[in-house]
């Protein structure tokens, strides 16, 4: 009994408040746009009983995931969140990777100050780190102002309301996902492996490529999947710091929701995210458990 | 004894000034005395002034509290007893589909978790405000604190338990005088994460609210989208001060415990 209540309190939470909502939005995505409250059709009439529920289900089409083929926005938002989110990763990599490597190679007694320094900005507002950058990247920002003090530019360059804002956003906030998984990785490193690939003839820089980034490869591996994913959905980055030309699925369910009140559309996109989604969190829980097996 | 190497010493001051520069910057431009936030006019405090003075803000700011505190003691005992679950009883019908729902949250995209919380909302009639922020909240940080506190748990001695239960104790008791000490800090500080994350929270909320609860975080978003404003570099600042004083002594305090902790597993060692 008691058994019962321990399973039952949080697995009830969780269906009640997770499987439900998420299969609402799975049949609304199959319905029409209606002038109504709540404005879609059909809505699930059960007084009629069983020939209610039929007709309700005959009146579910796909008509909605034609239409998200048809109109190019929404491929093209597909295509270019994708595209953000992959570069952005990359970037995040190559900024992140000399820092964990500085951080794991740092003298013992350094290392909780410079981790906490890492982990900090994690707890701070992320809507404040993404909007701190608002007033830099401004056409009158202090990035230009510098940058014409130094004589570098002629004239301000247009830097906030890009695509280039957007990469500097997701690099910026998702930088400490990136660092403490290879960190976690680089630690474990067992030093005698460099200095045996050493005296076996390998330059410092081959064993580098030879010895430390195999090693770390599911660090590696784990921080692009957490910078990756989150990125791929993101909203707050592109509203804040892209322009409107900058195309992100995060932003166009958003505006499908609150702006064209089209619940059916905005439902539709976000299950497509959602199969888009699948195979990269496959990808990282594999890693995940990879990575548990091989420590024991 | 390692030393810092001069390539090594760079990429650390070149990553921490990228970092923490922009926060620097904007905590400078608070004390601006220049409405315009770019040019710099003096110092002066007159932004925080203007805060006190915003009821707006100080009704979202309280409204975002009760929120968190709320869905973070929720979320820390629900989470608790997921992790109890996912970790101790091996065997029941669906826990394939426990386990996928206690993980999927995690990456799930921000904006279909609130979309579905939503529809659900409004599916079965329930007016948005503080509760239904509050029960979105607590089901995406239980998960968060579940992970914590699994963690905890599978790395502790099962046979401690035992010997509880040995000894006469209830299952619950020995929940209650064994188990819970030991995973107590992975409460604490999954607690915590659930209080941040709740604080932090713009996406979710904004699905989840009604016209009458707009959280802080929603109150920033729509001012900031007009620009910059020295008010929000105000509002910043303090959120900044309070993070950077509540993580620097949490890190003192659990360092002082480890460092207690130690001397006592010596003390009993040699006894």
């Amino acid at each position: 009994m008691r058994r019962l209540i321990l399973i039952g309190l949080p697995y009830l939470w969780l269906l009640a408040l997770f499987l439900v909502p998420f299969l609402i939005v799975l049949k609304i995505s199959l319905s029409d746009i209606a002038l109504s409250i709540p404005p879609y059709t059909p809505q699930l009439d059960l007084s009629e009983g069983w020939a209610g529920f039929r007709a309700f289900l005959a009146a579910l089409d796909f008509e909605n995931f034609t239409f998200l083929t048809t109109d190019d926005l929404y491929w093209k938002a597909y295509l270019s969140s994708f595209q953000i989110a992959l570069l952005s990763t990359l970037m995040t990599l190559a900024t992140g990777f000399p820092i964990a490597y500085a951080l794991a190679r740092a003298p013992r007694e350094w290392r909780p100050t410079l981790l906490m320094l890492v982990i900090l900005p994690f707890w701070t507002s992320f809507l404040i780190r993404v909007y701190a950058w608002m007033g830099i990247l401004n056409t009158e920002g202090l990035l230009n102002q510098l940058l014409l003090a130094l004589g570098l530019i002629s004239e301000p360059l247009t830097i906030l309301n890009t695509n280039t804002a957007v990469y500097i956003g997701i690099v910026y906030t998702y930088l400490p996902f990136m660092i403490l998984p290879i960190y976690a990785a680089l630690e474990k490193l067992d030093d005698s492996l460099l200095e045996a690939a050493e005296d076996l003839g390998c330059s410092r820089i081959s064993a580098f490529w030879l010895v430390t980034v195999p090693l770390s490869r599911s660090g590696i591996v784990a921080g692009c999947f957490l910078v990756f994913i989150p990125a791929l959905g993101e909203f707050v980055i592109p509203s804040l710091l892209g322009g409107s030309q900058t195309l992100m699925i995060g932003k166009v369910l958003w505006e499908e929701f609150f702006s064209n009140r089209d619940w059916p559309v905005a439902s539709a996109v976000a299950i497509i995210l959602l199969l888009i989604l699948i195979v990269p969190i496959i990808l990282f829980q594999r890693n995940q458990q990879k990575q548990r097996e091989a420590e024991g | 004894m390692r030393r810092f190497t001069w390539f090594n010493a760079t990429s650390l001051t070149l990553g921490f000034a990228f970092l923490y520069l922009p926060m620097v910057i904007l905590v400078i431009y608070s004390f601006n005395a220049s409405k315009l936030v770019t040019v710099w006019a003096g110092f002066s405090t007159q932004w925080y002034g203007e805060l006190i003075r915003n009821e707006a803000f100080l009704d979202a700011a309280w409204v975002t509290l009760r929120v968190a505190f709320f869905s973070s003691t929720l979320a820390a005992i629900l989470g608790t007893l997921a992790a109890y679950v996912l970790v101790r009883a091996n065997r029941f019908p669906g826990r394939t589909l426990f386990s996928g729902m206690i993980y999927a949250p995690l990456v799930m995209p921000e904006v279909i978790t609130g979309l579905s919380l939503l529809l659900l909302f409004i599916g079965i009639g329930l007016d948005r405000g503080i509760l239904t922020i509050v029960l979105a909240h607590t089901t995406f940080s239980m998960c968060y604190v579940s992970v914590v506190v699994s963690s905890r748990l599978a790395s502790f001695d099962i046979s401690l338990e035992e010997a509880a239960l040995d000894l006469g104790c209830s299952p619950f008791e020995a929940f209650r005088l064994v188990t819970l000490p030991i995973i107590a800090p992975a409460v604490i500080s999954g607690w915590l994460l659930a209080f941040t994350l709740s604080l932090d929270d713009l996406v979710i909320a904004s699905f989840a609210a009604g016209p009458s609860s707009t959280t802080l975080p929603i109150k920033i978003f729509s001012a900031v989208r007009l620009g910059v404003s020295p008010e929000i570099n105000a509002l910043s600042t303090i959120m900044i001060a309070i993070v950077t004083v509540g993580v620097i002594s949490a890190s003192l305090i659990s360092k002082r415990s480890a460092v207690r902790q130690e001397t006592e597993t010596r003390a009993a060692e040699r006894i």
